[in-house]
């Protein structure tokens, strides 16, 4: 393999494995300012608890997520050089407002909020952990909108002399549907992996008979999280759907490995053969839904891979007669249906939930506590076929008709050098995945802590040299 | 002034920033098995830069993020030439950050003393790894054009040596410098941030240390003049640095700790601003190439005007923002921290709330 291809395995890797923690992160910290927002109204004492449980989980996976986001930053420059020399006057903008408007909000009032209990009152405490929350989401916003560039480059125009993208239209590039719309279904998606997370720890307490009373009120709201994002899921994933036939129709078709154009094209549901060959088998599918999923009317024309194939050939003839412009069909195709069938299994276990805990019962099924210790995983890798397809998909391109992923590449990384860091950040990210999933599991059984319902500013006021109230 | 100016300058703070501020944290991180002879000690060290590192760091990625928006070139070679380095460089930042929030989490010794490894090694990595970084900045390293990657030179320009090439004599000294400077710096913090032995144990190190560090940025910073681009400025700023360094010492040595890290953190920002000083209209000296034809300059590898006025607006209104705040939190925690503070280590996960046994 050469140090690009390498390269683009790193890239993969660390990406996925980043947004393994990123969803879980934007939206609990959501979740445990509500928790934190209901003890601060009601004065109960259970929702205290909740804020500390879920917020020291929500810690313990947000401290990865802050490590393995300074990689991606690097990543830019140190393995895609040319990338970064080709887009940096556009894509630094939103990074650098990122750091600026966003990171630092996150980091300094989370770092408030975990060590501020008793140097803060309580309302300002509050605050704090809302506007973490905010700074989260603010994050997500622009890393979506310099990856919707990628997607759908706007706002810019190529400088006749160098031949580089100069940016001419920030607020296209901030405000274009194609940016909007993926973070709707970020955070959506985000908010069904951390409901449905809610959901299943306080599943697992109520059914160990451990707590109860704290947590029955969790995993109603968990289950209810889960189905109302499932709804803004389905719907931000429709409208992306569109955007995507209008911008990137390959990776339509690919999805659906729709080699010849067609009106009243099928949605495939199951598909054999070999998808990467010019045509292939279907077993099952619903006549007329991938032309009504994509431009709104079942007879709507879908446009099909080999015919896509030709336009682009005529449209960029300055990659030559043999480029192709296909992505990597099988990828795209079952990353496509993994990400919506994850994502259904976890709506189907809210109704789960809501039915078998309904009125103060507790399931004692073995199959449902099996089931119900896994289905975090189930949106989570449904979340990570999201993008795998999202990426792959516009493959060749790193920048949609702009630039080939194949020249984007930092020119003299040598395999060595790849291989070394490639080495370096699985191991390291294998090893610090074991260990924050121990962490998880060891303070969930530890359940939510017995706290006395105090005020520890007022304590704090009265005696400077008390304890810190929270300390590493 | 022009932008690119403005957008020179604006790195020059960031980086500044980043290293008065995560410098410390990195130099209490190195300090760990020097000072904190106990668990205790050790837990007041960590807990003295627990509220503030990660706000910190980000002085770090908003700097990489400003250099990609204002300076792509820059950043482009600098991250793919600096490429193992930099890897050091996040595998030490991905450590450390772990190991200050898992630290605490199980009760066990063995554990903790392995988080506190990678809490030094952590800290160490990049505290020498920036100064080496900025050796070849602002010293100069191989840079030259590939032949047809870019129709134009600078967007050509690459750093074509490897990692020993970065591990020149200079740079290795600027690396020592950063190492020890960071080191002392975090001394000086630790001494206003804590009371009884830490901070007795802090003033002690930061003396011995600060001392060590004194005479090693003088070589550095006198080298430097070498490379310069304009002496009669730079020549001066170092020798005010080394003046505000010594002034730092005395004031630990007569116990006036506020003083001393005001004057810590002044000779921080003198030795930067000396070596962008030095470095301005140059963002990479090449060492390739008669005249600095092969140089990244603040024209050639700079955004163009739209780029750095939007963010130019961005910054102005942004950046005193996050200093407002980012101030409010060292107010807010302003108290010092002594060992009979930190509460009983955690036994499990409920037990790390204190109330937890009064509550049964």
């Amino acid at each position: 393999m050469g140090a690009l291809q390498l390269s683009q395995w790193q890239f993969g890797i660390t990406t996925v494995y980043h947004f393994l923690f990123v969803p879980l992160t934007l939206g609990t910290v959501w979740l445990v300012a509500g928790f934190q927002t209901a003890w601060f109204r009601t004065g109960k004492v259970k929702y205290l608890q909740l804020t500390k449980f879920f917020g020291k989980l929500f810690l313990i996976n947000f401290a990865m997520g802050v490590v393995t986001g300074i990689v991606q930053e690097f990543q830019f420059g140190m393995n895609w050089s040319e990338y970064s020399r080709f887009v940096g006057d556009v894509f630094g903008a939103p990074l650098a407002m990122e750091g600026l408007l966003a990171f630092f909000l996150e980091s300094t009032f989370l770092g408030l909020w975990i060590f501020g209990w008793d140097r803060l009152p309580k309302k300002l405490h509050l605050a704090t952990i809302w506007l973490a929350a905010a700074g989260t989401a603010l994050s997500a916003y622009f890393i979506l909108a310099a990856n919707a560039f990628m997607q759908h480059p706007v706002g810019f125009e190529i400088d006749p002399e160098t031949g580089r993208a100069v940016l001419n239209d920030i607020f296209a590039v901030l405000f274009q549907n194609t940016a909007y719309i993926a973070f709707f279904h970020t955070l959506a998606s985000s908010f069904l992996v951390s409901g449905a997370g809610v959901a299943a720890v306080s599943a697992w307490m109520i059914m160990k008979n451990r707590q109860v009373d704290v947590f029955r009120p969790a995993a109603k709201l968990g289950a209810w999280v889960i189905l109302v994002s499932a709804v803004l899921v389905s719907v931000s994933g429709d409208m992306d759907m569109k955007v995507m036939v209008a911008q990137q129709p390959m990776k339509v078709a690919a999805a659906e490995a729709l080699y010849t154009t067609t009106t009243n094209a099928p949605l495939s549901l199951l598909s054999v053969g070999d998808l990467s060959g010019d045509s292939a088998t279907t077993i099952m599918e619903i006549p007329g839904m991938l032309s009504w999923l994509a431009t709104g009317s079942t007879s709507g024309e879908v446009q099909g891979i080999n015919d896509l194939q030709a336009q682009y050939l005529s449209e960029y003839p300055q990659y030559g007669p043999d480029m192709n412009f296909v992505p990597y069909v099988p990828v795209t195709y079952w990353g496509f249906r993994l990400m919506i069938g994850l994502g259904m299994i976890a709506a189907l276990y809210a109704l789960l939930v809501l039915w078998l805990f309904r009125g103060g019962r507790t399931p004692k099924s073995r199959l449902f506590a099996v089931f119900n210790s896994v289905i975090v995983l189930f949106p989570l890798f449904g979340i990570s076929a999201g993008w795998i397809f999202t990426e792959m998909g516009r493959q060749p391109w790193v920048v949609f008709g702009q630039q080939i992923t194949a020249q984007g590449g930092s020119p003299l990384l040598t395999v060595a050098e790849v291989w070394i860091s490639l080495i370096v950040f699985t191991l390291l990210y294998a090893i610090l995945a074991v260990i924050e999933v121990a962490l998880l599991l060891k303070y969930i059984k530890a359940g939510a802590p017995e706290v006395v319902n105090e005020d520890p500013y007022g304590d704090a006021q009265k005696d400077a040299d008390k304890q810190l109230y929270f300390a590493y | 002034m022009e932008l690119t100016t403005v957008w020179f300058a604006l790195i020059a703070v960031l980086w500044i920033g980043y290293f008065v501020l995560d410098g410390f944290d990195l130099g209490v991180g190195m300090l760990l098995p020097v000072i904190g002879k106990d668990e205790l000690s050790r837990r007041v060290m960590i807990n003295s830069i627990a509220t503030v590192w990660d706000g910190n760091e980000v002085w770090l990625l908003t700097a990489g993020g400003a250099t990609f928006a204002a300076f792509p070139l820059w950043y482009a070679t600098m991250f793919s030439g600096f490429y193992l380095a930099l890897l050091l460089v996040l595998v030490g930042l991905i450590m450390r950050g772990v190991a200050f929030e898992y630290r605490g989490k199980r009760d066990s010794a063995t554990w903790r003393k392995r988080w506190d490894w990678a809490i030094v090694v952590g800290s160490a990595l990049p505290a020498l790894l920036f100064g080496v970084a900025f050796g070849n900045v602002v010293g100069g390293s191989p840079i030259e054009p590939l032949v047809g990657s870019q129709p134009d030179l600078a967007g050509s320009l690459n750093f074509t040596g490897n990692l020993f090439t970065l591990l020149n004599p200079f740079s290795l000294l600027m690396g020592l410098m950063t190492l020890t400077v960071f080191m002392a710096h975090g001394a000086i913090f630790l001494a206003l941030k804590t009371s009884g032995e830490v901070r007795e144990a802090s003033r002690k190190a930061a003396l011995r240390i600060g001392l060590v560090a004194a005479v090693i940025a003088v070589a550095t910073l006198l080298w430097y003049q070498a490379f310069s681009n304009r002496v009669m400025f730079t020549l001066p700023l170092a020798l005010i640095a080394a003046v505000c360094w010594l002034a730092a010492l005395g004031m630990t040595l007569k116990g006036r700790d506020g003083w001393a890290f005001i004057f810590s953190s002044a000779t921080i920002l003198l030795a930067v601003t000396t070596l962008f000083v030095g470095l301005f209209p140059r963002v990479m000296v090449s060492t390739i190439g008669e005249g600095g034809i092969y140089d990244l300059t603040v024209t050639n590898a700079s955004s163009q005007s739209y780029t750095l006025t939007v963010m130019t607006i961005v910054a102005v209104i942004m950046t005193p923002i996050v200093l407002v705040y980012q101030g409010w939190t060292y107010w807010v925690f302003r108290k010092r921290i002594s060992t009979s503070m930190i509460p009983p280590q955690p036994a499990s996960g409920r037990a790390d709330d204190r109330f937890a046994n009064a509550a049964g």
